[in-house]
């Protein structure tokens, strides 16, 4: 049984090839520019690919080193080097970016969407990764790399017993890095929940959807805690505030809950996409639906919502009470549980299905042996005793590779043997992929089954030489030579790429060699598929055997190309109705500049040319409004036939736009954020009261300054407010209030903000001085960053106005700047209450 | 640490065989799910296919395995934690790459200052306090206890005890910087009357030199300026930097449990001190000449 098609069939000539020419790529040193996700995506990738090879390249340096006791292949100093940057690297340049790469480049496909639908942002991220990522790697060959560790515990990386500008380089590099990795968790929010082929409701989205959404959602929450850490801890190393130093009432545990805060979900931010991997190949290898796709579903959730809340599993040794080390130890325990779900469901979905033993089989298998004994050994180190004794030794070595290597590598690779023909004319090779598998699978093993018995002997992890009196010299030597034999086996996988993979052909693919039932396998090119079609199954292509045909004979919507740009529809999140239909932006230089601007002014920064960082953040700043400007652009022309008699709009603005969810998506990151410095000051409260003002006699400011605050930010809402009802009563060429209800919306905002800072600095408070100062005027500061924010996007706003591109109906921009200019109302409320509130009260 | 010499270590060593057991069995027993989905007999597969299945072997034998060993792992926790006041009271310092060591009295005050080994009665419950003086360090003994961090701030307590005599090595194990994998230091529990004995001679001040050669040492330690970082009690010598040398004679070990204590290894570390462990606080002195540097290392040697 096949859907019918929307319209007649065949369609017009020409459609297709104005469609082709709309999406065509630039040529020449243009191809830069480009920044549609199949290119974009397929960059990503690459670049990540990269950072692989090279954080690996430092990990059999360091299996060099430590294959004999007594070594001196590597010097003390570039040993501690190396291992930092290998973790720091396979975690932020390569593992997050290679799973959101991925999803750059699949998810369009996957749902049915001729682009992510902020492209320029994901062509930003991108870039700032790239040019970011081989600037801080590059740090190592100026003996300039950090050696604090990839969790650069204070007080080591203070500036007392870390001098020199290595420690800022990770602390800047990184935490622009997440900022990247943000913008990316915007897109495929935005792009699962508003981007859908009609019909896709969720419970039809493929399960690979539901863990990138889980994904980008952990993201969005654990993310923030690792910016604030970073930046209290630079703001300690540059200007001496004391979060961190014990003697003027900071402490150093605050960075290891900040810290792993963000670090245990990471894990499961690598996890859950490969997960989903997993949950795609494996029921087209077996010819049968996912089994127990609710169950599975429920999983991955309660995986995203179980893995917040086992933080402290990390901080088990550091004597904290015993009644939280029970309920963490409980927490992570549970932890374990949804990915047994998820097993059995792998296992449901073997047994229903005939598998067919293919590279990526092969790749799925070794992932559930190696994952699985990570998944064991992961509950033993849950288990507080013996915690005790394992925590920072190799058996922890051992068991976060099986968990990461297993659970994401392997995966990872056995996607690219899957999804290669999307991309490439022709597929990988079978036969080289069997090399390529069973020698990474033995490798590993060899590599890191040994090291839980090293472990067990005693050896701590990061030590660069050991006494050959030890004993642990013989299964050093074997972890060494399998690492040697991951190192051939990725070689393996270069030739294969060399020799077959190619990329980047207006054809698209090899198309669907594995006869797979989800909407990437129809043929794609750069606009994706032909015509968006209906969805009413989870596996659309298994359901109408013709799907893929009809659809690239343009028989579903959106045929050709209804505003004569590039486009895609906007559907409801839930059922997947189509609203609208919204214009993208094509390629742009502006985004490239804004990403090399960035990524310089931090690195400005680092080496501490201040004014060069200024003017390179205003670049950045000049490129991205500059960028934007053409963005919103208004209703292009009256509501339009999308197929089937479906007239929808061209244009939408308020909670109906995509943009606006984007939005709502970065005020929840500023709200957590802001969370975590919230956190921060009663945990500092809580572990220091004697530099509170109740113990030191530091006088408070006076209520009339609070309530002065208050004051002026219940204005700001109430002007903004005023702006918007007055934008919608908005007659074209005429006056509106809305101007300079904005005006002074700015205006009460920035004196909020000035009120407060004045209030506190006239007490004589001093940041270097206490915790507790450092944490007031850390709370302003971000209130600062974000009154700074929106003074940029008010002023551009206005500067809409005054053009003539704003009104009752074209308002995207005002919408969007609204709904932060709310919460930026909020958060000045709640950080008022706090900071005049807790001191009277709590003490 | 699962050679077990204290009965702290010995619990846990019981809670890892358990895991290692129930560990290999949930594996096989996985693998052989997986190996039956994929080409086992109709009828395994059939039952394997079963969504009930999936919640059956994914919700329901986690939650009742994982629970029963959360409670077994708690209670191990509480029998862990130490009841009895303790027979003495040591306070263990990190340091940037050393451990300093001073023995309480009842009040918690100070009676002596060692370094890099901790003499401890057999059969007896020890107090360790914990402290750092700059960085993070963490303390593990893996045959005596778990590990318990050195924090800047805090005072971290754990209770060891060795039920036999013997030399148990320790380590950092948590990343200090530079000089992190050099950090060692050792337990010795001696039986209590020779405890006694040695605590009775820590409190005395440093030996007279020996002979002729030793008393140059001493003057080559002080002409040096070594007794800016060092403290040898009753030379006139009052560093408080590096390590208390006041009975380093009498230590098993040098360089934080990193080479034996014997008079050629004395004499190479402070000759080239940055090359035997790189970027610790103690300079090469490559310009004490050789027979100098022999009779410091006598001296050393003789401060037992």
């Amino acid at each position: 049984m096949s859907i019918p098609a929307l319209h007649p069939l065949p369609r017009p000539e020409g459609e297709v090839e104005q469609l082709r020419e709309v999406w065509r790529p630039p040529g020449g040193v243009r191809f830069l520019t480009v920044v549609n996700n199949t290119y974009i995506g397929i960059f990503y990738i690459g670049t990540a690919l990269l950072f692989f090879l090279l954080a690996g390249v430092l990990a059999l340096a360091m299996r060099t080193q430590l294959a004999i006791a007594e070594n001196d292949f590597l010097s003390q100093d570039a040993y501690n080097q190396f291992f930092t940057m290998h973790g720091t690297i396979m975690m932020f340049l390569f593992a997050v970016p290679a799973v959101e790469a991925m999803g750059v480049y699949l998810l369009p496909a996957m749902l049915g969407a001729r682009d992510l639908p902020f492209p320029r942002l994901s062509a930003y991220a991108f870039w700032a990764y790239f040019v970011g990522g081989l600037l801080f790697f590059c740090s190592l060959f100026f003996d300039l790399a950090p050696r604090g560790g990839w969790f650069m515990y204070p007080p080591l990386t203070m500036k007392e017993y870390s001098p020199g500008i290595a420690a800022d380089f990770w602390l800047l590099g990184i935490g622009f890095i997440e900022i990247s990795a943000i913008a990316g968790a915007v897109e495929i929010i935005v792009g699962v929940l508003r981007t859908r082929a009609p019909g896709m409701s969720l419970d039809k989205l493929p399960i690979y959807a539901w863990a990138m959404l889980v994904f980008a959602f952990l993201i969005m929450l654990a993310f923030p805690a690792i910016i604030v850490g970073t930046a209290l801890l630079e703001l300690q190393r540059a200007f001496g505030w004391p979060f961190f130093d014990a003697a003027r009432g900071g402490d150093p545990l605050l960075w290891q809950h900040l810290f792993w805060f963000f670090g245990h979900p990471e894990v499961y931010i690598i996890f859950l996409p490969a997960a989903g991997f997993v949950s795609m190949i494996l029921p087209t290898m077996c010819g049968v639906p996912l089994a127990a796709y609710r169950l599975v579903v429920i999983a991955l959730l309660a995986t995203g919502f179980a893995a917040l809340g086992v933080w402290v599993h990390h901080m088990f040794a550091t004597g904290i009470p015993a009644l939280s080390i029970s309920f963490f130890s409980a927490a992570s325990m549970a932890v374990a549980v949804p990915s047994g779900i998820q097993v059995f469901a792998w296992i449901a979905t073997l047994a229903r299905g005939r598998v067919r033993i293919t590279v990526p089989t092969l790749f799925v298998l070794g992932f559930l042996f190696i994952f699985v004994l990570g998944g064991l050994t992961g509950v033993m180190v849950g288990l507080v005793p013996f915690d005790w004794q394992v925590h920072d030794t190799f058996f922890v070595v051992a068991h976060f590779h099986y968990v990461l290597i297993g659970g994401m590598v392997f995966p990872l690779f056995g996607a690219f043997y899957y999804w290669a023909p999307t991309a490439s004319l022709r597929p990988l090779s079978e036969r080289l992929g069997r090399w390529v598998f069973w020698l990474l699978f033995l490798g590993f093993n060899v590599a890191f089954f040994p090291m839980h018995v090293t472990g067990l002997l005693g050896m701590p992890r990061r030590v660069w030489t050991y006494s050959a009196d030890m004993g642990w010299e013989p299964l050093n030597l074997l972890s060494t030579a399998g690492a040697y034999g991951m190192g051939v086996a990725v070689a393996v996988f270069l030739v294969d790429l060399a020799r077959n993979f190619r990329p980047f052909h207006d054809k698209g693919g090899a198309g669907d060699v594995w006869s797979a039932g989800t909407l990437e396998w129809i043929e794609n090119s750069t606009y994706g598929v032909r015509s968006i079609p209906v969805v009413d199954s989870r596996d659309p292509l298994w359901a109408h055997p013709d799907l893929a045909d009809c659809t690239e004979a343009g028989a579903y919507f959106l045929p050709g190309t209804a505003t004569g740009t590039r486009e895609t529809l906007v559907t409801s999140p839930l059922d997947g109705r189509p609203e609208y239909v919204v214009q993208l932006p094509g390629p742009s230089w502006k985004p490239f500049v804004a990403a090399i601007a960035t990524a310089l002014a931090f690195y400005s920064l680092t080496l501490e040319m201040v004014l060069p960082a200024f003017a390179l953040g205003a670049l950045t700043i000049a490129a991205i409004l500059a960028w934007v400007w053409d963005s919103d652009r208004g209703p292009a022309r009256p509501p339009v036939d999308v197929g089937g008699g479906h007239v929808v709009p061209t244009y939408a603005a308020g909670r109906l736009s995509h943009a606006w969810w984007g939005v709502a998506v970065l005020v929840v990151v500023v709200a957590m954020l802001f969370a975590a410095l919230f956190f921060s000051y009663l945990y500092l409260r809580l572990v220091s009261p004697d530099v509170w003002p109740a113990a030191t006699g530091h006088a408070l400011p006076a209520p009339a300054w609070p309530i002065a605050t208050a004051a002026l930010l219940l204005a700001s809402g109430a002007a903004i407010a005023w702006a918007g009802r007055a934008l919608a009563r908005r007659r074209p060429g005429r006056f509106g209030w809305d101007q300079p209800a904005l005006v002074l919306a700015l205006a009460a905002l920035v004196g909020a903000f000035a009120v407060e800072l004045v209030g506190q600095r006239s007490t004589g408070l001093v940041p270097q001085h206490t915790s507790y100062a450092a944490v007031v005027y850390a709370l302003i500061g971000l209130q600062g960053a974000l009154v700074f924010a929106l003074t940029v996007m008010g002023l551009y706003t206005l500067a809409r106005s005054l053009t003539g591109r704003l009104g009752p109906v074209r308002r995207v921009t005002f919408d969007n700047t609204r709904l932060l200019w709310s919460w930026a109302v909020v958060q000045g409320l709640v950080m008022t209450a706090l900071l005049h509130g807790a001191p009277r009260i709590l003490d | 640490m699962l050679a077990s010499q204290g009965p702290h270590a010995e619990s846990t060593a019981g809670i890892a065989w358990l895991l290692f057991a129930g560990g290999t069995a949930i594996f096989a027993g996985v693998l052989a799910a997986i190996w039956l989905a994929a080409r086992g007999p109709a009828g395994a597969r059939d039952v394997l296919a079963r969504e009930g299945m999936v919640l059956a072997m994914g919700l329901g034998l986690p939650v009742a395995t994982l629970s029963g060993l959360l409670v077994h792992s708690l209670r191990t926790n509480a029998a862990i934690a130490p009841r009895d006041p303790p027979a003495l009271a040591i306070e263990v310092q990190g340091e940037q790459w050393w451990w300093r060591v001073h023995y309480l009295d009842d009040q918690g005050r100070p009676v002596f200052a060692t370094a890099n080994e901790i003499r401890i009665p057999v059969g007896r419950s020890v107090e360790l306090l914990l402290r750092s003086g700059d960085v993070i360090h963490s303390f593990w003994v893996p045959q005596l206890a778990g590990k318990l961090d050195m924090i800047p701030g805090r005072t971290n307590r754990l209770r060891i005890q060795a039920d036999r005599p013997g030399v148990f090595r320790g380590q950092c194990a948590e990343y200090c910087g530079g000089a992190h994998a050099m950090m060692a230091f050792h337990v010795v529990a001696e039986p209590p009357a020779e405890f006694e004995a040695w605590l009775q001679r820590q409190r005395e001040p440093a030996a007279p030199p020996r002979d002729a050669e030793a008393a140059r040492g001493r003057d080559v330690f002080l002409a040096n300026g070594c007794g800016l970082c060092h403290h040898v009690a009753g030379t006139g010598a009052m560093g408080r930097f590096g390590p208390d040398l006041t009975h380093v004679g009498g230590r098993l070990h040098l360089v934080s449990g990193w080479l034996p204590n014997q008079r050629g290894s004395i004499a190479g570390w402070i000759a080239s001190a940055q090359h035997v462990k790189p970027q610790n606080r103690m300079p090469s002195f490559t310009q004490i000449a050789g027979a100098d540097l022999r009779a410091l290392a006598a001296w050393l040697e003789g401060l037992e």
